[in-house]
């Protein structure tokens, strides 16, 4: 063993590489979404037969689909979909489930095995097929995706809330806010609950990454985003009839999805890092 | 074997469950706007034959009475007909349940095979630049749309260089193994990002335990001690991730089972739903659901086999 | 001392911050058992671990000093080297048989593994080997024990069966990292007798680490004191705790319960023991010493011979061959 002294290892001061590397990556894509009207070179869904089915050239970075539309305009654009997909489908699941799970954890007795069992029915469904079940009865389209979400998504956070707030329950701090006799709700959501957020925080960012890939993939079997409006999934649907003579179509918004999903799981792992958290 | 007396009295457990999962699908397909008469018949049906139906199929009767009718059914395994293929649901699953359990089981077991290497290798290299770039990719892959996937694999094993066919199932069992590698590897790929992030850690954390501390002081080799006592340990963790998965995984198939046009359960699910084929629709999603729970119970019982400190 | 079994000489183990072991030495001879005592983050642990080579890689290392087990230096010998040592010629027994157990392999294997690859046994001979040790061992019944899990163990036997696997390969000398701190008190003494009684059959050195004097006054022929990773005083048992040179030594005795005489508050030694980074100057112990001298804080005092076989490191040490039982 040769006697390589390490250096005391030191924290690196500032942020964790993964996070700084994430917040980039999701912070480009963001750009790109906003800024879509000016950064296209091309309209996303003005068809032109002439330049159909072109490969990557100096005109149509990404090439041009069945339709002569420019990928690469089509991709810039759909980041606004799937972001918005990435950040709705979290958002309301993570309401709807803190609540529930703080509710559940604060009350126990029978709320809270009303509300277990219940997440014990919903989470027997895979996933994916619950939510497809959910959109077949309210109709294809975003609208439905996002209630389907909803009412599929909250059961992890309500678990992870509830966990937390288990816990918390018993702290001294709150113990104290009770001898003063505070009302329930305010112990709950302002002394609590705080307290009990990091996890599912950090659990959102992780989660985006699923919700942006169910998203596509509703989108790809035809239930989400209709044509023509341009979102990766359906772009990767759409060029599925071209993989033998345009790859192009089908390959680079689902490079897209990848450098979208890498970010949100980078953000996830670097806010892990940061606030000590552990899957 | 005491410790497996859960096997007895787990399924009574999982009772309330199963009935949720009823009640949901009940709910979700009675919740499906427009009059089921109209859809059993088509849109020509004379008012006569709709109201017969009707009566036939109590959709006249209240909610909850329907409810019970149909759990009636589903008891001597009656569960509707489809309206596309117009043979009993029951049927129409038996024959399309063959390539989602290769593919769900195929891809388990290569998504093993994957894991379990590269996990090691990132592990027992840990800080090194093959473990990064191990940790790199399947970071990465977390992102990985199976869809895509599939269509990149598609583009260049099949299209590019012929190794395996593009789609469908094929009819000698040689050649439906031939088309079920690009599904199960697809799939496998997916699952194995998941896997050997959590896999490299908990080797991690039990190349540092204790116990390998001490079998390191009986002077075993560092291999010796990574498969004998490493390995086994940091699986059981891994099996457990694996069956909270499983829910992923039978939904992955389905998306899957699109890409390559196998004619399994999800696809039909797929189909279904577009063709408004609802009684197929319910009986699959349900199927889908009790399989979770029923593969959730047997890595239950994998776990206790393993790990002998666990008792349910 | 050309007979020692284990011979220890200027160990000195770095870490990042600094020497978490600096110039320790000691000497066991065969049939000995030596009590290396010390508080915890004295350095006992990571001097027994450093004589193993089992420092955690990266964090820990040795700079200086030699190790040597029947003449043969284990520092600087390669893995495969020491593999051949570790198990083979020298067995460990760690604190909690507990964690250090593994929790989903047959106590049989466990001990089977270790035979199987040093003694090069049959799966059948590393059976009947493990059995005839776990019999050894005082395990009731232990053709079936064998095939028992840790967890399906008593604490007692758990540690039993941590000393069988230690011993599997009949080793030379055995180190026990405080063997019996996990356990009930109760148990802490059968397991003592079993350590002495082995020492006794199989002609076994012992290193005991431990933070008891309890424990050394049972079981031990000679201790070592070690405090803030230097050894305070080494020598015979009886003498250095009857009439101890060094006066951490002196406050080590003092705060133990029997001595205490049962009544009131156990006596503390003032401070806390310096942390690896920022060792005061001169001797370590001089900033809690009641007896220290302004030279003390200069002078790093040498390990010195004081006669009947006694080494002390101190430059005023106690010549007054009685103790103060509790004031």
């Amino acid at each position: 063993m040769s006697v390589a002294l390490a250096r005391p290892r030191l924290r690196t001061p500032g942020l964790p590489v993964p996070l700084v590397l994430g917040v980039l990556l999701v912070g480009a894509w963001a750009v790109l979404a906003v800024g879509a009207p000016w950064l296209a070179p091309y309209d996303p869904i003005a068809q032109d037969m002439a330049a159909k089915l072109q490969p990557p050239s100096a005109a149509h970075w990404l090439g041009t689909d069945n339709f002569g539309r420019d990928i690469l305009s089509r991709v810039i654009w759909g980041a606004r979909i799937d972001l918005q997909i990435g950040f709705l489908g979290v958002i309301f699941p993570f309401l709807i489930g803190t609540c529930i799970g703080a509710i559940s954890g604060y009350a126990g007795g029978i709320v809270d095995n009303v509300f277990m069992r219940l997440v014990d029915i919903v989470l027997a469904f895979p996933f994916l097929v619950l939510m497809i079940a959910i959109i077949a009865v309210l109709g294809p389209g975003l609208a439905s995706f996002y209630i389907a979400m909803a009412l599929v998504g909250w059961v992890s956070y309500a678990r992870l809330i509830r966990a937390q707030v288990l816990v918390l329950k018993h702290a001294d701090f709150v113990l104290a806010a009770k001898s003063l006799d505070f009302g329930h709700g305010r112990i709950l959501f302002r002394h609590i609950l705080p307290n009990a957020l990091t996890g599912s925080i950090v659990f959102a960012m992780s989660d985006a990454v699923l919700v942006i890939l169910n998203g596509a993939a509703i989108s790809y079997l035809g239930l989400g985003v209709q044509p023509p409006i341009a979102e990766w999934g359906l772009m990767i649907a759409e060029g599925q009839g071209f993989i033998t003579t345009a790859w192009w179509i089908t390959t680079f918004p689902g490079l897209a999805i990848v450098v979208l999903a890498f970010g949100f799981s980078l953000l996830a792992d670097g806010l892990g890092e940061l606030l000590g958290v552990r899957e | 074997m005491h410790r497996f007396r859960f096997v007895l009295w787990r399924p009574l457990q999982l009772l309330p469950v199963l009935f949720g999962i009823s009640v949901i699908t009940f709910v979700l397909i009675r919740s499906i706007p427009g009059d089921p008469a109209r859809l059993l018949l088509g849109t020509r049906a004379t008012p006569t034959a709709l109201a017969k139906i009707r009566a036939q199929y109590g959709l006249d009767e209240p909610l909850w009475t329907q409810y019970l009718y149909f759990l009636q059914n589903l008891s001597q395994g009656e569960m509707g007909r489809s309206i596309v293929f117009k043979i009993g649901v029951l049927d129409l699953m038996a024959n399309r349940i063959l390539p989602t359990v290769l593919l769900v089981v195929g891809s388990v077991i290569l998504s093993l095979l994957i894991t379990v290497p590269l996990a090691s290798l990132a592990a027992r290299n840990r800080g090194r630049t093959v473990d990064h770039a191990i940790r790199l990719v399947s970071t990465a892959g977390l992102g990985l749309p199976a869809f895509w996937l599939g269509i990149m694999l598609i583009i260049l094993l099949s299209v590019n260089l012929g190794l395996f066919p593009v789609a469908g199932f094929g009819d000698t069992w040689l050649d439906r193994l031939h088309h079920m590698v690009l599904p199960c590897l697809t799939v496998a790929l997916a699952l194995s990002a998941v896997l050997t992030r959590n896999l490299r850690a908990s080797m991690i954390a039990e190349m540092a335990s204790d116990q390998a501390t001490a079998a390191r002081a009986r002077g075993l080799p560092e291999r010796v001690i990574f498969r004998r006592h490493v390995l086994p340990n940091s699986l059981v963790p891994t099996i457990n991730l694996l069956a909270v998965n499983i829910g992923w995984l039978i939904g992955g198939s389905v998306v899957v089972e699109t890409v390559f046009s196998l004619p399994g359960l999800g696809q039909l699910l797929v189909r279904g739903i577009f063709a408004r084929d609802y009684m197929v629709v319910q009986a699959i999603a349900m199927a889908f659901a009790v399989a979770t729970v029923l593969i959730n119970f047997l890595a239950d019982v994998l776990t206790v086999a393993i790990d002998p400190r666990i008792r349910l | 001392m050309s007979d020692a079994l284990l011979e220890v000489q200027g160990l000195t183990v770095m870490s990042g911050r600094g020497s978490v072991v600096e110039d320790v030495g000691f000497a066991v001879a065969q049939g000995q058992v030596l009590g290396l005592v010390g508080e915890s983050g004295s350095g006992k642990t990571v001097t027994c671990r450093a004589v193993i080579g089992l420092l955690p890689s990266g964090s820990l290392a040795i700079t200086a000093g030699s190790v040597r087990l029947r003449g043969q230096e284990l520092v600087g010998l390669d893995a495969l080297a020491m593999g051949r040592v570790r198990g083979r010629r020298i067995g460990m027994i760690f604190q909690n048989p507990s964690s250090h157990l593994d929790p989903v392999m047959r106590i049989g294997d466990q001990i089977g593994l270790a035979v199987r690859h040093h003694l090069g046994l049959s799966r059948r001979e590393a059976r009947a080997h493990g059995i005839e040790l776990l019999r050894q061992v005082g395990i009731p019944d232990p053709a079936a024990r064998i095939d028992n899990y840790p967890h399906e163990l008593s604490g007692g036997m758990r540690q039993r069966a941590m000393i069988a696997t230690a011993l599997a390969c009949d080793p030379q000398l055995v180190i026990a990292d405080e063997p019996t701190t996990a356990l009930d008190v109760t148990i802490q003494a059968q397991i003592l007798r079993l350590l002495l009684d082995l020492r006794d059959k199989r002609g076994l050195a012992i290193l005991i680490i431990t933070h008891d004097l309890g424990v050394v006054a049972q079981t031990c022929d000679r201790i070592a004191v070690m405090y803030a990773g230097r050894i305070a005083e080494q020598g015979d048992k009886r003498r250095v705790l009857s009439s101890p040179h060094h006066p951490y030594t002196a406050a080590l005795i003092r705060c133990q319960p029997a001595s205490g005489g049962g009544q009131g508050l156990l006596p503390t030694i003032p401070g806390q023991p310096p942390l690896v980074g920022a060792m005061p100057p001169g001797c370590r112990f001089h900033p809690r010493c009641s007896r220290a001298q302004p030279r003390c804080r200069e002078v790093v005092p040498p390990l010195e011979a004081k006669g009947d076989g006694r080494e002390a490191a101190c430059l005023y040490p106690i010549e007054a061959p009685v103790l103060e039982f509790g004031r």
